[in-house]
């Protein structure tokens, strides 16, 4: 007889939940003619000229693997990028490596600097893979509440409240996914102060970097003393439109990318060489399709904001990214209840806050990188909706 | 603001000054009075509608021509130019650089109909040395919209 007591999954991958609300993104995927609010990556296709590099790197039978850090080309013009736009240096051979989105850059963080057991301090709510990459390092996420009274920033003294000696990490996303926060520079001072003072690295997802509106991005290793401090994980598929490439970057110290490469080469060997020809044509000439994206993307923002408020869904001013976060309160609901009501009632796909975290209770994630039309004619649906549900 | 508002219009010229205000920070009446201003002093020419013909079936030919003309004193190539811009079926006019002088896009219902312009009205203007005429045979891009039926990419309901 079988004396198996463990299960035939690891325990770890057993300590991460599936989403909650899978059944409500299967509800989501099986409704027809829905509009949706509930992507999170752009509505353009890749400006062409980006697509028409890696059309032609394959015409040139450029098919093979590429060095694993990354392409010596694409690494130098990341090293240029991060010059020109925020004034570092990163050593192109040992400060920098590319990898496959920065979905893999915070696995990688995580793995790379995590003994069992260590803390990671971070937002509630964030993106969803930063307590789940934490726990399959072996790690344990802790929560720090961020609230709209606060523009969901997350307050210095709320993370050093946390540390204790097992604390490794303070992860951050800003602009963040879902709220559209933006930590403004006084604030992010404060919190590296707190990163020196108890030693703690900062691991910052800087994809929606330059998604901002009416106010600027402050990249974390630009503060004093925080460079050799940070890894700083940027990529292409917000800012370039370029999700499905899966291609971003880490840069941090020679320490630091020395360990994520370990492990980068033997799970993932490189980014897909392909998407590297068409991230050097992004980097060289990009700029200007991400300012014209920037313009576009504030418009709706505007649109969306307002829209919002006058509905009755009060939303603080999201300064970034391409999400809007509004309050659901008003009509008792919990953030579920709505976004399937909403769905089954109107046929609008909203993401319910509580996926990024308990704070994100009572709020709802409304993306605003689809067309005017179908974001004016989803306002209207909501508001009928919510003259019905008004408590 | 007058810039965004322009920007926002040439987009999309049905915007309406509400729309606009919501995706500025003007207000609406702002809005409209820069508006009435830009088409006053001409800034803004006209709203069009730009128009795939060939789903509708309606035929219709375009030709482009190439003409070389004399300069002539004091005026250089403004005077021709103006005489050949007069006419309706010259739908744009530039001067140009290079082996010719006036770049002239007519369009017509036939062939017989432009041949019959380019016969009878600018070859024989005073001053117009020679003219080529390439009549268009498709046309895949007007105006910055590409006209064929591009293929609609699907996005993921729900991404995270």
């Amino acid at each position: 007889m079988s004396t198996r007591v463990k299960g035939i999954t690891s325990q770890i991958v057993n300590k991460i939940t599936p989403s909650g609300i899978r059944r409500f993104f299967d509800l989501v995927a099986s409704t027809e003619g829905a509009i949706s609010l509930g992507v999170g990556e752009p509505d353009f296709a890749t400006p062409w000229h980006i697509r028409e590099a890696a059309i032609y790197s394959l015409e040139k039978g450029q098919t093979m693997y590429t060095s694993n850090l990354g392409m010596p080309e694409l690494r130098r013009e990341l090293a240029r990028h991060l010059k020109k736009s925020h004034g570092l240096d990163y050593d192109p051979e040992t400060e920098l490596l590319v990898t496959v989105g920065v979905s893999e850059g915070v696995d990688l963080a995580c793995r790379a600097i995590l003994d069992p057991d260590d803390e990671v301090i971070m937002p509630d709510p964030c993106y969803v893979s930063y307590n789940s990459c934490t726990i399959l390092a072996g790690g344990k996420p802790v929560m720090v509440p961020t609230s709209e009274k606060n523009n969901f920033e997350i307050g210095a003294a709320d993370i050093e409240a946390q540390i204790n000696d097992k604390t490794k990490a303070i992860m951050l996303g800003y602009p963040a996914n879902p709220t559209g926060a933006v930590m403004p520079r006084d604030k992010l001072e404060q919190v590296a102060e707190v990163a020196r003072r108890h030693n703690l690295l900062i691991i910052s997802d800087e994809i929606y970097g330059s998604l901002v509106y009416g106010t600027e991005h402050t990249c974390v290793a630009t503060l004093p003393r925080m460079k050799d401090n940070t890894v700083l994980l940027g990529g292409f598929s917000k800012a370039y439109a370029m999700t499905g490439w899966r291609l971003g970057y880490a840069a941090a110290s020679r320490e630091v990318i020395a360990a994520m490469f370990k492990i980068h080469q033997y799970s993932i060997m490189c980014a897909p060489t392909m998407a590297q020809f068409a991230a050097i044509e992004a980097l060289k000439a990009g700029e200007d399709d991400v300012t014209a994206m920037v313009e576009d993307y504030n418009r709706r923002r505007l649109v969306m904001l307002k829209g919002l408020n006058k509905i009755g869904l009060h939303c603080f001013e999201p300064k970034g990214a391409f999400y809007a976060f509004p309050s659901i309160k008003g009509t008792g609901l919990t953030s579920e209840e709505f976004a399937e009501k909403l769905l089954m009632e109107e046929k609008v796909a909203v993401v319910p806050g509580e996926a990024f975290g308990q704070c994100g209770q009572g709020y709802v994630r409304c993306c605003y990188a689809t067309s005017l039309e179908d974001i004016e004619e989803a306002l209207s649906r909501m508001g009928r909706f919510v003259g019905r549900h008004r408590k | 603001m007058l810039k965004e508002i322009l920007k926002i219009l040439e987009k999309d010229a049905k915007a309406t000054p509400k729309q606009i205000s919501t995706m500025t920070d003007a207000s609406a009446e702002e809005v409209s009075k820069l508006i009435k201003k830009a088409e006053a002093d001409h800034t803004i020419l006209k709203y069009k509608t730009i128009v795939n013909w060939d789903k509708v079936g309606d035929e219709q030919v375009s030709a482009i021509i190439e003409v070389k003309i004399a300069p002539q004193r004091d005026v250089g190539f403004d005077a021709i130019a103006e005489r050949i811009y007069r006419f309706p079926q010259a739908r744009s006019v530039y001067l140009l650089s290079g082996t010719y002088d006036l770049l002239v896009m007519v369009t017509g219902k036939t062939m017989h109909e432009v041949a019959e312009f380019v016969t009878t009205k600018l070859a024989p203007i005073e001053g117009v040395n020679e003219t080529t005429t390439h009549f268009m045979l498709k046309r895949y891009k007007e105006d910055g919209e590409i006209l064929g039926d591009s293929g609609e990419t699907k996005r993921q309901p729900v991404i995270l």
